[in-house]
């Protein structure tokens, strides 16, 4: 089981928490202004790579927070503390 | 100390497994394999056992080598498959533990690295094991799998499950023996040399020897590489593990070299690999004559491992069998993997105290005692318990529902809502969040009034509805439906937090700090007027408005809204209140308790869909009819974007429509699919299906909610609701409001 990073709490056992997948995809400025292509693109396709990746979790069982992490997905080793 | 097997006594000593009493008392067989029924006996004296396996009262697959003996002991051989037995199983429990150094395994190796050890030293070991000064031993205790983060599970017993975390893990596991391949190796008093000595070399019994093959289980189970060791003929672990260390045999240390390999001389067919599935070389033979080449492959083909000993005597000799008859090294051929748990466990082992009334929290509201004592049928939404409805003595559920939905239509009735999840949204911000999140364009919204509004996830689809209180400048209280609370609340959070955290917004849940009471019915006002001072009439107490003032004595918040079509109050106490203010209600007049079912059957005669039952993550509120609820004038709000998608504005989207069944007495079942013909014959188009089935007091009839391909388009059509068995039902398409369509009845009885 991970030991997760909260940035209120410190570390915590993953049960704690949930997944939120991939951190950084923002909400666009202005969803009308996009094409179909542009806007599925956003709703539908996410990094899955092999490796670091930047995700995103939520201490649901403490705080609330939700913050970001960079995890590698092959040794699941946690690298960065998240903002 | 006597004990039993297979119906015969026999004398035991303090301290001695059940094998070793066997075998001590000369019982070198005893038991059988499991295809092809041939004479066994006790193999080894540690887990890897492959034949003793007995059941012991109700535990089914218990490793005869593992079994402390006790007095009066009843255990019966077991021919490769246990017996389940209807009984209780003992209440199981969990421990929780965290120290420095956990070694696992309490030999020789192990009980030095714990010695030398610094800090908090946990040592399990599966046999009996000495106490160490300094190191809480724990015996009887095996480790079942290695989890991220150097988080170890270990059975102590079969009676409680050990969740350790620990900084550094000391593996010293040792290794196993593994038979010597020669016809007739099955055969009872043949054992591993090691049980041989383990047992005092017993009369009668013949040691054999295949080498040994080291627990690399857990170390390959933490993600350790392994390497072929041609010296043992075994994997051993090979390069490093953050915070997991080797010692002694488990590495190959110490271990004598093993015998040169060779094919069996004679019968290859008597000649066995993995004595608990009866496969012999013969079929390893057989797998790679059939083109395997990998030893995943010839696991599945052959079964070999897949017995519950997991092969742990025969996985090294299969692949030394295979890469001989490829013609290849075994090193090349590598290993199956390795997944916990190491050694069986049971499910009572698993569940641990989470059994019973304690296997999920139970959620009840302030009125529940009032709910129980009247006889409520309770349901389970989420946690919740909710009344589904209150039958009188004798009164089936159907004639219960009817009953509370004609008082509901007729006179009045009240309902405990108080598991509705609330939201208290606070802040300057407060308006602006709610416009992004809530399809609804929520500016008009004047303190004091509410208004039903939905939340779409930015796919379009509809993710929860509720009710959108406005009770100050800056305050909102936003309801959810019961099963979402925690949900919307993560939901609105996330985007608060991680997009919009420039808004001044705080959230809460607020779901237990209230109790309330819906009263629902033409003759609400008259139930209600003599508990408050609040006025009622439809002049000063419109719809969608809410009040505050006292009800019963109690401070009140009133909102009037109604998810039944019928005039409806629901009134909202301090939660401590609640029981009080349901038993006020209840002695102010002839009001009818109802539950849930009424309820959907109200609602859904006015189609007012259920979140989670007529949707499921693909509908838009377009789908369900309510494009009024969704703003025209917003620039923008989560999901707008989607509801320009060609697929979200396909013609042929299911949409929801009322279904009457053609015979007004017969119920179509939920989940059915809808089709164009009686004939089905493959394959049939699914048009859809029924999401709600009831029988409504107010149509005197049956009907349905379904979600329909171009359901709008069909009205009056005839189609066909197929239930899982039996023949299609034939229904009639309708508008999916099929009572009260004008909203007459919400300000009251209509005159």
């Amino acid at each position: 089981m991970l030991r997760v990073p909260c940035p209120w709490c410190g570390e915590r056992d993953e049960v704690e928490f949930s997944y939120g997948g991939q951190a950084g995809v923002r909400y666009p400025a202005d969803p009308a202004a996009l094409s179909d292509e542009e806007w599925a693109e956003f709703l539908f396709y996410r990094d899955n790579p092999k490796g670091r990746f930047v995700e995103r979790w939520v201490h649901t069982h403490g705080c609330r927070r939700f913050l970001e992490l960079e995890r590698d997905t092959l040794t699941h080793e946690i690298h960065v503390r998240g903002r | 100390m006597r004990f039993t097997f297979a119906g015969a006594e026999y004398e035991g000593r303090e301290g001695e497994t059940l094998a070793a009493a066997l075998v001590r008392n000369g019982v070198l067989g005893g038991f059988r394999s499991i295809y092809r029924g041939r004479p066994r006996g006790v193999y080894s004296a540690h887990e890897e056992e492959p034949n003793a396996l007995v059941q012991v009262g109700p535990e089914p697959l218990v490793r005869a080598t593992l079994v402390e003996l006790e007095d009066g002991l009843v255990a019966d051989p077991l021919a490769g498959k246990g017996r389940l037995v209807p009984a209780p199983r003992p209440r199981c429990d969990a421990a929780h533990a965290r120290c420095d150094v956990l070694v696992v395994g309490g030999g020789r190796s192990g009980r030095a690295a714990a010695a030398a050890a610094r800090g908090r030293v946990i040592l399990v070991e599966q046999l009996g094991c000495a106490p160490l000064d300094g190191v809480q031993v724990l015996a009887h205790t095996t480790a079942l799998g290695v989890y991220d983060g150097n988080y170890v599970v270990a059975a102590e017993r079969g009676r409680r499950l050990w969740k350790i975390r620990a900084l550094r893990i000391v593996l010293a596991t040792g290794a196993i023996e593994r038979p010597a391949l020669f016809p007739g190796n099955d055969r009872p008093g043949v054992m591993l040399a090691s049980a041989f000595e383990a047992y005092g070399r017993p009369a009668g019994a013949t040691p054999v020897s295949g080498g040994f093959s080291p627990r690399v289980h857990l170390w390959s189970q933490a993600g350790g590489r392994l390497r072929w060791d041609d010296r043992i003929g075994a994997p051993v672990p090979a390069g490093e593990l953050r915070g997991i260390e080797c010692a002694g045999r488990l590495t190959g240390a110490g271990l004598p070299d093993a015998p040169p390999f060779a094919l069996p001389d004679g019968d290859e067919d008597e000649t066995f690999v993995d004595l608990e599935r009866d496969a012999t070389v013969a079929d390893v033979r057989r797998a790679v004559e059939a083109g395997l080449r990998s030893v995943e492959h010839v696991k599945r083909y052959t079964s070999i491992g897949t017995g519950s000993d997991q092969g742990k005597t025969a996985n090294v000799n299969a692949i030394r069998v295979a890469a001989e008859l490829l013609g290849v090294h075994p090193g090349e051929l590598g290993t199956t993997t390795f997944r916990p748990p190491y050694v069986p466990v049971s499910f009572a082992l698993v569940a641990g105290r989470d059994r019973g009334e304690l296997f999920d929290p139970v959620r009840v509201t302030p009125m529940h005692p009032w709910h129980v004592a009247h006889g409520a049928v309770f349901e389970d939404v989420g946690q919740w318990k909710r009344p589904r409805y209150y039958p009188r003595p004798g009164e089936e559920m159907d004639a219960a529902v009817l009953r509370e939905c004609r008082a509901v239509c007729e006179a009045v009735g009240m309902q405990d809502v108080s598991t509705l999840g609330k939201i208290d949204v606070q802040g300057p911000d407060a308006l602006e969040l709610l416009n992004r999140l809530y399809t609804n364009a929520l500016d008009s919204l004047e303190v004091g009034r509410c208004r039903y509004a939905l939340m779409c996830r930015a796919d379009g689809m509809v993710l929860d509805d509720g009710v959108v209180m406005r009770v100050g400048e800056r305050r909102y209280l936003c309801t959810t439906t019961t099963g979402n609370a925690a949900a919307v609340l993560a939901w609105m959070e996330e985007w608060l937090q991680t997009e919009w955290p420039e808004l001044r917004v705080r959230l809460t849940s607020v779901t237990e700090q209230w109790a309330t009471a819906a009263v629902a019915g033409p003759d609400a006002r008259e139930l209600l007027a003599p508990l408050t001072e609040i006025p009622l009439d439809a002049e000063r107490f419109p719809f969608m408005a809410i009040r505050e003032g006292e009800v019963a004595g109690i401070p009140a918040r009133v909102a009037r809204v109604s998810f039944s079509g019928e005039l409806a109050f629901e009134v909202s106490v301090d939660g401590r209140r609640g029981l009080e203010l349901w038993e006020a209600l209840a002695a102010a007049g002839d009001v009818t308790p109802y539950g849930t079912e009424a309820m959907h059957v109200l609602r859904a005669e006015k189609a007012y869909p259920i979140v989670g039952q007529d949707t499921d993550g693909t509908v838009t509120p377009f789908d369900l009819g309510l494009d009024w609820i969704v703003s025209r004038t917003k620039p923008d709000f989560v999901g707008k974007r989607s509801f320009a998608r060609a697929d979200t504005s396909r013609p042929d989207r299911k949409q929801l429509v009322a279904l009457l069944p053609l015979d007004p007495r017969e119920l179509v079942p939920e989940g059915a699919q809808l089709a164009e013909t009686a004939e089905l014959t493959p394959p049939v188009p699914m048009l859809g299906h029924v999401t709600s089935s009831y029988r409504s007091a107010a149509l005197g009839r049956t009907f349905a909610l379904a979600l329909l391909a171009g359901g709008r388009g069909r009205v009056g059509d005839v189609l066909y609701a197929v239930p899982p068995r039996g023949d299609g039902v034939p229904v009639r398409v309708a508008e999916p409001v099929l009572y009260d369509p004008e909203g007459a009845r919400r300000d009251g009885r209509p005159r």
